[in-house]
């Protein structure tokens, strides 16, 4: 089952971008796909997320420690910004929408299989801009949701780990030894993957502008996440409004 | 692999959440109105869709999104299993790891190997958010404090008083070690004693001209031969990174004992705890001894 290609560029972009009475037809043909308290999510836990990485940049890499210095401060801003890392979530589940969108993460559907089974075939994450592998997705394609929870619990371990290393007095020292190896090893890989993300993010201008603005053109919607209603997301209460 | 349990495919519950571990065991109730009950792998699983082929997923009323089986969740407690298993092996783990990035940080021409944990060399630690460089015009040690008569130390006087020469292993408390590495320069003893230390003196204090670290020693630690005012290491003169053109060199102790960028010298009675161990760090921070850590002892 082929999607629709991209559309053209071409004089119907040109149109979208005249103001008068066409604005509001643009803007009709913009869907919800991130509501607030998702974005707000997002935003929360990039920001600690930059800000543990940063630190842990400057930490580890010798020469940014030379630049960066003041090793107190870092430790400090690591350890803190580190642990509220997973806070952003849980005050997040307050939220009826960004439990759907949990909910979509974690259910994996047939057409989930044959997504992962496309990237295990072309050995890529995710299709090339414009490539058709020709397999649908939902709200999430299978890469994302394979992201999100890998990521999730990358950090769990990663807090966990850090814990043991930050109360000393927690565990034993052969614990310790082992929580640090476990750390600096994973946190490689979480920041490989955090580049992927961001590289993806960067390539993806749609997907960005889902996650700035809430809304995605509807044919964009229709053309990558197919099996994806967003009829579905539930309406915003009134007194959200 | 779970096996499938003979039976029809049932419809899951309406609410859609699995249950079980996994949401992999599922009742329901067939057409005939009899219980069912099925255990069934996320292969060839089609959850509540079951009834319809696979490559018609938009059929009108049923939508796909959102149903399934929880491999999300499943991923996230792999990931926890993980980490589990990696704190259990982690032990002999890093023996492979660090036997084989020795092997192969020396020969690597682009210093990638060095940036991965325990790569091997040096890591720059700095508590100061920048450190002034000092050279021969510039630098100057104070020493002072309960000696008989205080006075300062240019670099060229400190290099025309006898110098020693240790080759140690260096162990920081954080873990890394770098084998057999050359220190050299004047015994602190030596200096101490050219400054008359008074009777009432019990310990040493430490300053940087970063502004900001201290350490200290007690007078006996302090007296060893093992202790040095470090010009050189590796015999070329220390670096600034390494924290020329002075620092201290205890080798009995964790390296955070060995003050870089040293710029004063008092003796006090009694020992005032440095920079890292206000913060919890052993004041006497003897290698394998202390900080509750086991490494080889890098003296005797």
């Amino acid at each position: 089952m082929l999607r629709q290609p991209p559309e053209p560029p071409g004089p119907a972009s040109a149109v979208d971008e005249r103001p008068g009475p066409e604005e509001s037809a643009a803007s009709a043909s913009r869907v919800l796909r991130f509501e607030r308290a998702v974005r707000w999510c997002h935003h929360g836990t990039a920001v600690l997320m930059a800000l543990c990485v940063g630190t842990a940049l400057c930490l580890y890499v010798p020469g940014l420690a030379e630049l960066a210095g003041r090793r107190w401060l870092m430790v400090t801003v690591h350890k803190w910004s580190g642990l509220l890392l997973p806070v952003p979530l849980l005050l997040g589940l307050a939220s009826r929408a960004l439990r759907a969108d949990l909910r979509r993460l974690n259910r994996f559907g047939p057409h989930d299989r044959i997504w992962l089974r496309a990237a295990a075939r072309a050995r890529r994450p995710h299709p090339r801009p414009g490539e058709d592998w020709g397999v649908e997705a939902g709200k999430f394609n299978a890469g994302q949701k394979v992201f999100a929870a890998w990521t999730a619990g990358a950090v769990l371990v990663m807090t966990g780990t850090g814990l043991l290393m930050w109360f000393t007095g927690l565990a034993p020292l052969v614990w310790r030894t082992s929580a640090t190896f476990v750390h600096d090893w994973l946190a490689l890989a979480l920041g490989i993957v955090l580049v992927g993300h961001v590289a993806m993010a960067v390539a993806h201008p749609e997907a960005r502008a889902a996650m700035r603005t809430g809304k995605v053109d509807r044919a964009w919607a229709r053309r990558e996440h197919p099996l994806w209603d967003p009829s579905d997301e539930p309406p915003p209460r009134p007194w959200k409004r | 692999m779970l096996p499938h349990l003979p039976g029809p495919w049932t419809r899951a519950p309406s609410d859609g959440h699995g249950r079980g571990l996994g949401g992999a065991l599922r009742t329901g109730t067939a057409d005939d109105g009899s219980l069912t009950l099925s255990l069934t792998p996320w292969r060839g699983r089609r959850g509540r869709c079951s009834n319809r082929p696979v490559d018609t997923p938009k059929a009108p009323g049923a939508p796909a999104d959102g149903e399934g089986s929880p491999v999300g969740r499943r991923l996230v407690l792999g990931m926890l299993g993980l980490g589990a298993a990696g704190l259990v092996s982690a032990p002999y783990l890093q023996r492979g790891t660090e036997s084989a990035l020795s092997a192969v940080s020396g020969k690597d021409p682009t210093g990638v190997t060095e940036l991965l944990p325990n790569g091997g060399g040096f890591r720059y630690y700095s508590v100061a958010s920048s450190v002034p460089h000092r050279n021969a015009g510039t630098y100057e040690l104070r020493v002072g404090g309960l000696v008989e008569k205080p006075g300062r130390l240019t670099l060229d006087e400190l290099r025309e008083l006898p110098q020693q020469r240790i080759v140690r292993d260096v162990q920081c408390v954080t873990g890394w070690r770098v084998p057999s590495t050359a220190f050299e320069g004047v015994r602190l003893s030596d200096l101490l004693d050219a400054f008359g230390v008074r009777p009432e003196a019990g310990a040493v204090r430490f300053t940087c001209f970063d502004g900001i670290y201290s350490e200290s020693l007690t007078l006996k630690q302090a007296m060893r031969d093992d202790v040095l005012v470090t010009l050189r290491m590796n015999d070329e003169p220390l670096s600034h990174s390494h924290g020329g053109p002075v620092r201290l060199y205890v080798a009995p102790m964790y390296f955070y004992k060995s003050a870089k960028w040293l710029s004063g010298i008092r003796l006090t009675r009694e020992v005032q705890p440095g920079y890292w161990e206000k913060r919890g760090y052993a004041v006497d921070g003897w290698v394998g001894r202390s900080n509750g850590r086991d490494d080889a002892p890098t003296a005797a």
